[in-house]
C-alpha cells in the first residue's frame, strides 16, 4: 500500500507547494518576470514578426513615429522599432551568455577558495581583489580595447569584470555551510573532501548566487550597451541597443531614434531588478 | 580480550586569537571492551565531545592533538587522512546531538542513508543501497520505512530524525559506536524511547558505544563503565554501579545529587559556579574553586588518577576515605 501511495503523493504536494511559493512573489517580480518573458519571446521568434527587415532602407530618413513606422525612422530610413526588436537577439542571449559565464567561472573559484582555505583562498581571493580594484565599465573598455572591438570580445571582458562578485558570494556561502553539523556529519561517515563539497556543500549554497545573477542580468544588458555606445561592442550596421543609442545620439533634436533602444535597455534592467527583489525576498530569510 | 578502544595520555590543545596555546584535554585514558558500553559525563566544556572527536581526526584546524588513541591496535592519531576516512562510518559511526542539522535539508533521507552505505561498498547499487536503508529503519522502529526513506528530513518528527540518524551511523555495521548527546535535543519521553533503541541494538548488535552525556540519568541504565570528565581531565572511573553507590568525587557527587529523584523528598542540590576557561585553569585541582570540601593541599598540587575505594579517582580527599576517617 504505502509503495503505490508514496510516489503518487510526493508530486502533488511539491506542486502545491511551487504554487503558494510562487503566489507569495510581489507585483512587481511577477511584472519583471512578464516584461522578462516577453523579451525571451521576442529573442525567440522576431524574425517571423510581419514587418520591416532591421538593415532595409524601408522609407524616408529621419520620420518621427507614425502609424507605418511605430518608432519612426533613423538616418539611414531604417525602422527604429524593427532594429529594437531585432536588438534583443543580440543583447539578451549575449547577457545569458556573460552571467552564465560569470557564474560558473566565478563560482568554482569561490567554492573552492571558500572550502579549502589556506594558500588556494589567499590565491583566488588576492585576484578577485585586483580585479574589483578597478571600475567595472574602466577595465571593462580596456580589456575590450585591448582585444579589438567586437561583440565576442566585449563578452569576454564583460566575463572577466564580472565573475570576481560571484567568486566571493559563492566563498561566503561555502565559508557559512561547511560550518554545519551535516557536513561534519558527513565526513564522520566517511566522505571524501570533494565529495562533501559537491554533494553537502554546494547544493546550499546557490540562493545568493541565483538572485544576484538575476539582478546582474540587466546590468550586463547596460554594459553591452555601453561598451557598444563607444564603439567597442556590435559594429554599426547591426541593431544593437547601444550603438542605436550612439547614433540616436549625434542627432539629438530627432529623439526617436535612440528612444527605443532606451526603452528596451530600461525595461529589462528594471524587470531584472524587480524579480531579482521578489527572489530576494521568497528565500533569503534574513531580509524578512 | 584486547579492548576496542584505548586511548593513552591523550591531550588536545587549542591556540587562542593572542597565540597561546591551551590544553583543552590533559591526558586521557580510556579503554572500551567489544559490546560494552560507556559513558562519558562532564559538563559543557569538560573536554567530552573534543576527545571523541580527536579519534576521527573531526577537530578544527589547528588543534594539537598528543598522545595514543588505539582502535583495535590502530593508531587513530596521527593516522593518515585516506585511511581515517576509511573508519570513519564504516567501522565508527557517529550520531550527532541535533539530527536536523545532522542531516543534509535537501537531499532525501534515504538517499543519504544509502550514500552512506555506497560510500564503504563501492560494489552495491543504489537500489540496494536503499533496500538496505529501508531495512535499517526497520530495525530502528521507524513506521512504514519504504515510504519514509523517500521523504526529507524535515518531515520527519525529532524522535523520528534521531532514530534515521542511528540508522545512518548503523549503516555499515560499524563495531563502535560514538552517541554524541543523542538525547539532548529530544522530549523527555522521546529520549527514552532513543535510550531503549540504544540498548536493544547494543544486544541485539553487540556493537560497543560510547555515549557523551551531561545527564547522569541518562547513562544510569545504559552504561556498563562511567568516566567523569572536568576540566579536560577524567576525575573518576568506574563500573556505573561503583561510581553511583561508592561516589569517590566531590564533583561525580555534585552531578549526582543535581538529578532529581522521583519520590520528590529533599532539596535538590546545585554546583556552584561554572566550568573554568581552558585558558584560565585553576591552579592545583580545576575544580577546587567549586568544591565544598576544598582544602589547602587542592589548590597547589593537581590530584592523579588512582584507585580509590572502588573506583578511581583524582581527588586529594576523596569522599570514600573521608567517610572512613569520620567513621574512625
Amino acid at each position: 500500500m504505502a509503495d503505490i501511495s508514496a510516489p503518487v503523493a510526493a508530486p502533488a504536494r511539491r506542486s502545491g507547494g511551487f504554487r503558494r511559493t510562487f503566489r507569495k512573489l510581489p507585483v512587481t517580480a511577477i511584472i519583471g518576470a512578464a516584461i522578462l518573458l516577453f523579451w525571451i519571446f521576442t529573442v525567440l521568434t522576431v524574425q517571423f514578426w510581419p514587418m520591416a527587415e532591421p538593415l532595409d532602407m524601408v522609407g524616408r530618413r529621419l520620420q518621427p513615429p507614425s502609424a507605418e513606422h511605430w518608432l519612426g525612422t533613423d538616418a539611414l530610413g531604417r525602422d527604429v522599432f524593427s532594429r529594437t526588436m531585432h536588438g534583443a537577439v543580440w543583447s539578451i542571449p549575449i547577457a545569458i551568455l556573460v552571467v552564465a559565464c560569470a557564474v560558473a567561472i566565478g563560482s568554482l573559484l569561490g567554492a573552492i577558495s571558500g572550502f579549502f582555505g589556506g594558500w588556494t583562498d589567499g590565491i583566488i581571493m588576492r585576484l578577485v581583489d585586483v580585479t574589483v580594484a578597478f571600475p567595472p565599465i574602466l577595465l571593462a573598455m580596456a580589456v575590450a580595447a585591448m582585444l579589438g572591438p567586437g561583440l565576442t570580445n566585449a563578452s569576454i571582458a564583460m566575463v572577466i569584470v564580472w565573475w570576481p562578485i560571484y567568486a566571493r558570494l559563492m566563498r561566503a556561502q561555502v565559508l557559512e555551510v561547511k560550518e554545519r553539523e551535516h557536513v561534519e556529519a558527513a565526513i564522520a561517515g566517511g566522505a571524501s573532501p570533494l565529495r562533501v563539497l559537491r554533494v553537502h556543500v554546494l547544493p546550499l549554497c546557490w540562493t545568493p548566487t541565483l538572485i544576484n545573477a538575476t539582478m546582474d542580468f540587466g546590468q550586463v544588458v547596460l554594459l553591452a550597451a555601453s561598451l557598444s555606445f563607444i564603439g567597442l561592442g556590435a559594429k554599426p550596421p547591426s541593431p544593437e541597443w547601444g550603438s542605436m543609442i550612439s547614433e540616436g545620439a549625434t542627432r539629438f533634436y530627432d529623439w526617436w531614434i535612440a528612444f527605443g533602444p532606451g526603452m528596451a535597455i530600461l525595461t529589462v534592467v528594471l524587470a531584472t531588478s524587480f524579480l531579482g527583489d521578489g527572489l530576494r525576498d521568497l528565500f533569503d530569510r534574513r531580509s524578512q | 580480550m584486547s579492548p576496542l578502544l584505548k586511548t593513552k595520555d591523550l591531550r588536545i590543545e587549542f591556540r587562542n586569537d593572542d597565540g597561546i596555546w591551551a590544553e583543552a584535554l590533559c591526558g586521557v585514558d580510556l579503554s572500551l571492551d567489544p559490546g560494552e558500553v560507556l559513558g562519558i559525563v562532564g559538563e559543557s566544556g569538560s573536554g567530552k565531545s573534543i576527545a571523541m572527536m580527536a579519534l576521527l581526526q573531526l577537530l578544527p584546524r589547528g588543534a594539537r592533538v598528543s598522545g595514543s588513541a588505539r582502535f583495535k591496535g590502530q593508531e587513530l592519531i596521527g593516522m593518515p587522512p585516506a585511511r581515517i576516512r576509511q573508519l570513519r562510518g564504516k567501522s565508527i559511526g557517529c550520531v550527532f546531538q541535533d539530527p536536523l542539522s545532522a542531516f543534509n535539508s535537501v537531499l532525501r533521507i534515504g538517499d543519504q542513508i544509502a550514500e552512506a552505505i555506497t560510500l564503504h561498498d563501492r560494489s552495491m547499487s543504489k537500489r540496494d543501497a536503499l533496500k538496505e536503508a529501508e531495512r535499517l529503519f526497520e530495525l530502528v522502529a521507524i513506521p512504514q520505512p519504504a515510504k519514509r526513506i523517500r521523504q526529507y528530513p524535515h518531515e520527519f518528527s525529532g524522535g523520528m530524525r534521531q532514530r534515521a540518524m542511528i540508522a545512518m551511523a548503523l549503516a555499515n555495521r560499524p563495531e563502535l559506536l560514538i552517541a554524541d548527546e543523542p538525547t539532548t535535543a529530544l522530549d523527555v519521553t522521546v529520549q527514552a524511547q532513543i535510550l531503549d533503541l540504544l540498548r536493544d541494538l547494543r544486544k541485539d548488535l553487540g556493537i560497543g558505544m560510547v555515549l557523551i552525556t551531561h545527564d547522569l540519568g541518562v547513562v544510569a541504565g545504559i552504561a556498563d563503565k562511567i568516566a567523569v570528565m572536568y576540566g579536560g581531565r577524567i576525575v573518576e572511573r568506574g563500573t556505573t554501579d561503583d561510581v553511583f553507590y561508592h561516589t569517590a568525587h566531590p564533583y561525580s557527587a555534585g552531578l549526582i545529587g543535581a538529578v532529581p529523584s522521583l519520590d520528590g523528598t529533599g532539596k535538590l542540590q546545585q554546583i556552584d559556579g561554572t566550568p573554568p576557561s581552558i585558558f584560565n585553569r585553576p591552579s592545583g585541582c580545576s575544580f577546587h574553586p567549586r568544591c565544598s570540601q576544598v582544602e589547602e593541599i587542592c589548590r597547589m598540587q593537581t590530584p592523579e588518577l588512582e584507585s580509590v575505594g572502588e573506583t578511581d579517582c583524582a581527588c586529594h580527599l576523596p569522599l570514600v576515605t573521608r567517610d572512613a576517617k569520620v567513621a574512625e
